[in-house]
């Protein structure tokens, strides 16, 4: 009875999570992903068979077209597959940068406007500059979000306070719709522009190519493995800049680093699978609940549940959409937004 | 007693405390009277220009004698089925947003937190894009189909948020990611539509007048002429709700039952204008925060900011249709002006240390 | 002078959620005096003002005003009668101090009745009584912390309770600033009779400017009355885990605490106090 003084705080730190149960916990993300590869592949317009799978995987891997129908399939949703590994690996990682950089439960590149700067820079290209090949509208969009996200995080994080959840979200939200506006003003005397760039406002993984996705690996490997090179700094970091400072980290560079691989890896997969928003806020926040909040742990972890969110958003929109498909991002956001709700319950706003 | 005071408004009293009192508070009264005073002046004037311009230009006379229900040629038709309504309707859609975005910022004590700004609204876009893409719907039972989806969003925010301490800020939170929920349906049926559905989504989702008629400005009428005097009857509540609850509750203001009743007014009235007109983009945002710089703190913020929402949509529509080659939806002209003030505001906002 | 009131509690329970943080309060407000809750850290002592001035609803037991239950008194009579100072109270950006402390009237305001000379006066003479009469016309924004606390108090006071809770009126404040805090409401309690209640951190001043002290642990009145009598070593052994030696205050009187703690402790005053053993403690 008396000890109910003691306030509860939702977010302390874990209890340390052994190592055994964190190998547990990565093996369950592997064969997860090995799980969710196959109903990747396996569903879809045409339903297909465990023998038509291996037969299509097989081929593919000969370079070979196979002749049955149904390996066809198969094959055709490797790409996509493949996409929302690396995708959902991405926005995952950059979630959990972003949310250990900003301290911030919320920080996630749907919510830092990332997605509408994106769409911003392309419309503006095509409208003005008569962009078309595939890699100008990447390094567009590319820039936009990154920009975009800069000047959010900006906005939302000047005066007291720093970045609280809610000056984040409202310069997040508020900047989104002011580019909105910009976006409709140039889009809606040049009807005909419309109908290219809507596919900028929906995230998925349908339009998957090797061309691009080989573009972009390099810029997500270098990204990711300067982050997971920073996992001790940012549990440093995770202290509060002073202790950090104490422990003898460089905060402001650990920082921007980290900031810098965050909206990068997001900007990069925004560029070739449009906005995709809620899978870097979901997923840090359930890893955390099952490894601890190493960073050193947390950040790799993400990174796999991530791609095993969005392989599954995608397979997901597929059979809900059928004969059509309801794109991954729109599916992200129906899982996403009820775990917000949760989020915004269980934390302390005030003390945020 | 007044010579007193007037005595000592001209500096040759000696000041009491209640003198500077009465006197400080008359002199921001009177400022407040004349800024309401100018703000219903430029409505006025607005409306004139809306009822006036155009592809034809009429006279002051002849508007007149269409509203008092003479029959002038051309201009019954012009103005008495055209302009009129499309007027009518951006001063009512002013009204209503300018009104519900004040009472949120004032209750959230956040300038940031209007209803379209925290997603309170989305549930009416996403409802008119499923009706007019997908349904295939006309302009009346879509706009019922927002407003009910509208309400009914509001209220899963409102519940999902509810209870213990910092609920406002939850509200924020939840609001903004319902928002980014729904306005991902909305790109999804966008881009299941066809040419010409796009074009009409398009110009309802960035808030226009286009199309304005008296039978869609009469049910937004009927709530602005209800909820208008339940907001302003309660507005003195309002301006000590904004000192934090605590100090509300003991300045003696039933603050559960008071913000309730404030939130289904503004979200009803935010809804009724998004369901007629569109988002109208950052009219409820940027009405409060402009009619607060004009008038002066301390007062009620709900007259003001009702009269500066309507000058802002006429204003923009009338931008909108005559400053450019081509016509732009009222709310692309607000959303655009509204951008740079936004920076602005939440820098300053930032800085002051406004956060919950 | 004003009318006496008598706030009661009547084994009160109050928390958040289902935790229980205050539990079965009985106490009595001397009327006419200044109160002040003590405690430790997450003793309950805001819990317990908090629920006084109904802004928690008690999980069990009721808050007494005269011999009605709170809950049922018209919340707009309620706030005529008791006032309530918060923690940290919000105001909003650019309000002008006269308005702020005008707000303060506004129990004393029907929907339709608009201002009068009465509030004017109200106004005025609380901006006189804590001494920011010539900051009336200035925005709050621009005061200093020790300026702004006034201010608030003034619109406590413009509300003209007779009954007036505080909780930590002098957090954040630096100790000039506290005493002049302490004072003017010394001031009020002597001149209009105002019966005060306020949790206070420190347990010096507390002592010195009480007439009448709750001490609270774990939610639990363990102790009350005259600061003399309650402020005790093996009070301040049981309230807040110190080992302290009380010795009457050289300025007024009042008992003083000094914790010894484990270092820069003198043998000799432990044999001057005569009340202290080695510090083995009990």
């Amino acid at each position: 009875m008396t000890q109910a003084a003691t306030p509860v705080r939702p977010r302390a730190s874990s209890p340390a999570v052994g190592a055994r149960r964190r190998v547990v916990v990565i093996l369950v993300a592997v064969v997860a992903i090995m799980a969710s590869v196959v109903l990747s592949l396996a569903f879809g317009s045409r339903p297909v068979t465990i023998e038509q799978i291996t037969q299509g995987l097989g081929a593919w891997l000969h370079g070979v077209t196979p002749r049955d129908i149904g390996a066809i399939a198969v094959q055709q949703r490797i790409p996509r597959t493949v996409l929302a590994i690396v995708a959902g690996a991405a926005l995952a990682l950059s979630g959990a940068l972003m949310q250990a950089v900003t301290r911030n439960p919320i920080a996630d590149p749907g919510i830092l406007g990332v997605n509408t700067g994106a769409a911003l820079f392309v419309v503006c290209g095509i409208a003005f500059f008569g962009i078309s090949t595939p890699f100008e509208f990447l390094g567009l969009a590319l820039v936009g979000a990154i920009l975009v996200a800069v000047l959010v995080y900006f906005v939302g994080s000047v005066g007291a306070g720093g970045a609280t959840p809610i000056k984040l979200a409202l310069a997040g939200a508020a900047t989104t719709a002011a580019l909105s506006s910009l976006v409709a003003a140039i889009l809606l005397p040049r009807a005909d522009l419309m109908n290219q760039v809507r596919f900028w406002q929906v995230g998925g993984v349908g339009g998957a190519n090797w061309a691009t996705m080989a573009a972009i690996t390099p810029v997500l490997v270098v990204a990711a493995a300067l982050a997971l090179a920073h996992g001790p700094a940012l549990n440093a970091l995770a202290l509060g800049d002073d202790v950090a400072v104490g422990l003898g980290v460089h905060v402001g560079r650990t920082r921007i680093v980290a900031a810098a691989c965050g909206v990068t890896l997001c900007a990069a997969v925004t560029s070739v699978a449009g906005p995709i928003g809620f899978v870097g806020l979901m997923v840090p926040h359930v890893v955390r609940l099952l490894a601890g909040t190493d960073q050193r742990w947390l950040l790799p972890v993400s990174a796999l549940g991530g791609a095993v969110l969005l392989t599954l958003a995608d397979t997901i929109g597929r059979v809900v959409g059928y004969p059509s498909e309801v794109e991954a991002g729109v599916v992200t956001a129906f899982l996403g937004a009820p775990v917000l709700v949760v989020i915004a319950r269980r934390t302390r706003i005030r003390a945020l | 007693m007044t010579a007193t005071i007037r005595d000592f408004a001209r500096g040759t009293a000696t000041t009491t405390p209640i003198e500077q009192v009465y006197v400080g508070r008359r002199r921001r009264r009177r400022r407040r009277v004349i800024a309401i005073a100018a703000l219903g002046t430029a409505t006025a004037l607005l409306a004139a220009a809306m009822l006036m311009l155009g592809g034809t230009i009429y006279s002051p006379s002849e508007v007149l004698r269409v509203i008092a229900g003479q029959n002038v040629p051309g201009a019954s038709f012009t103005v008495g089925v055209l302009r009129l309504p499309r007027t009518v309707t951006g001063l009512l859609a002013g009204v209503a947003f300018g009104v519900a975005g004040t009472t949120f910022q004032r209750m959230l004590r956040n300038p940031l937190a209007s209803p379209d700004v925290i997603g309170i609204s989305s549930g009416a876009s996403a409802a008119a894009i499923l009706s007019l893409v997908v349904l295939g719907w006309d302009q009346t039972p879509t706009m019922l189909f927002a407003l009910m989806a509208g309400i009914l969003t509001a209220g899963a925010i409102y519940l999902a948020a509810r209870g213990g301490e910092s609920a406002g800020g939850r509200l924020v939170l939840i609001g903004i990611g319902i928002g980014a929920m729904l306005e991902s349906v909305v790109s999804y049926l966008l881009l299941r539509a066809n040419q010409w559905d796009l074009l009409t989504a398009a110009r309802w989702l960035s808030g226009s007048l286009n199309g304005a008629s008296w039978d869609q400005a009469g049910p937004l009428g009927v709530a602005v002429v209800v909820l208008l005097p339940v907001v302003i009857a309660l507005s003195r509540d309002l301006s000590v709700l904004e000192l934090g609850d605590a100090s509300a509750t003991a300045l003696g203001v039933r603050v559960g039952r008071v913000r309730l009743t404030l939130v289904l007014s503004a979200v009803a009235l935010a809804c009724f204008a998004t369901a007629t007109t569109g988002p109208i983009a950052f009219v409820a945002f940027l009405a409060g925060p402009i009619a607060t710089r004009i008038t002066g703190a301390g007062g009620s913020p709900v007259l003001p900011a009702a009269l500066t929402g309507g000058c802002l949509v006429l204003a923009a529509d009338l931008l909108g249709q005559y400053a450019f080659d081509t016509r732009f939806p009222v709310g692309v002209i607000t959303g655009i002006l509204g951008a740079p003030y936004l920076l602005y505001l939440l820098i300053r906002t930032s800085r002051r240390g406004g956060s919950s | 002078m004003t009318a006496q009131h008598v706030l009661c509690s009547d084994a009160l329970s109050a928390g958040y959620g289902g935790t229980r943080i205050i539990d079965s309060v009985d106490l009595e407000v001397p009327a006419g005096r200044i109160s002040v809750i003590v405690g430790a850290n997450a003793s309950g002592k805001s819990t317990l003002v908090k629920t006084l001035a109904r802004l928690i609803a008690p999980q069990s037991g009721s808050v007494i005003l005269d011999g009605v239950r709170i809950d049922r008194i018209p919340t707009k009579e309620l706030a005529r009668t008791l006032g309530l100072l918060p923690q940290q109270p919000v105001a909003p950006e650019g309000i002008v101090v006269a308005d702020l402390v005008g707000r303060g009237r506004h129990p004393h305001q029907r929907m339709f009745r608009s201002w009068t000379a009465a509030d004017d006066a109200a106004v005025a003479e609380a901006l006189a009584a804590t001494g920011v009469a010539d900051l009336a016309d200035r925005a709050l924004d621009e005061l200093s912390g020790g300026q702004r606390q006034r201010v608030w108090i003034a619109m406590a006071l413009a509300q003209q309770t007779d009954v007036l809770l505080l909780d930590e009126p002098t957090t954040f404040l630096d100790l000039a600033h506290q005493l002049e805090v302490l004072d003017l409401l010394t001031d009020l309690n002597r001149r209009r009779g105002t019966t005060i209640v306020m949790v206070l951190h420190d347990i010096n001043l507390a002592a010195r400017y009480a007439d009448h002290l709750f001490a609270v642990r774990a939610g639990r009145l363990v102790a009350q009355g005259n600061p003399h009598d309650v402020v005790t070593r093996e009070l301040i052994a049981e309230v807040f885990q110190l080992d302290a030696m009380v010795v009457p205050d050289p300025v007024s009187g009042a008992p003083l605490v000094l914790p010894r703690g484990r270092h820069h402790v003198r043998p000799a005053v432990g044999r001057k106090g005569g009340s202290l053993e080695p510090a083995t403690g009990s």
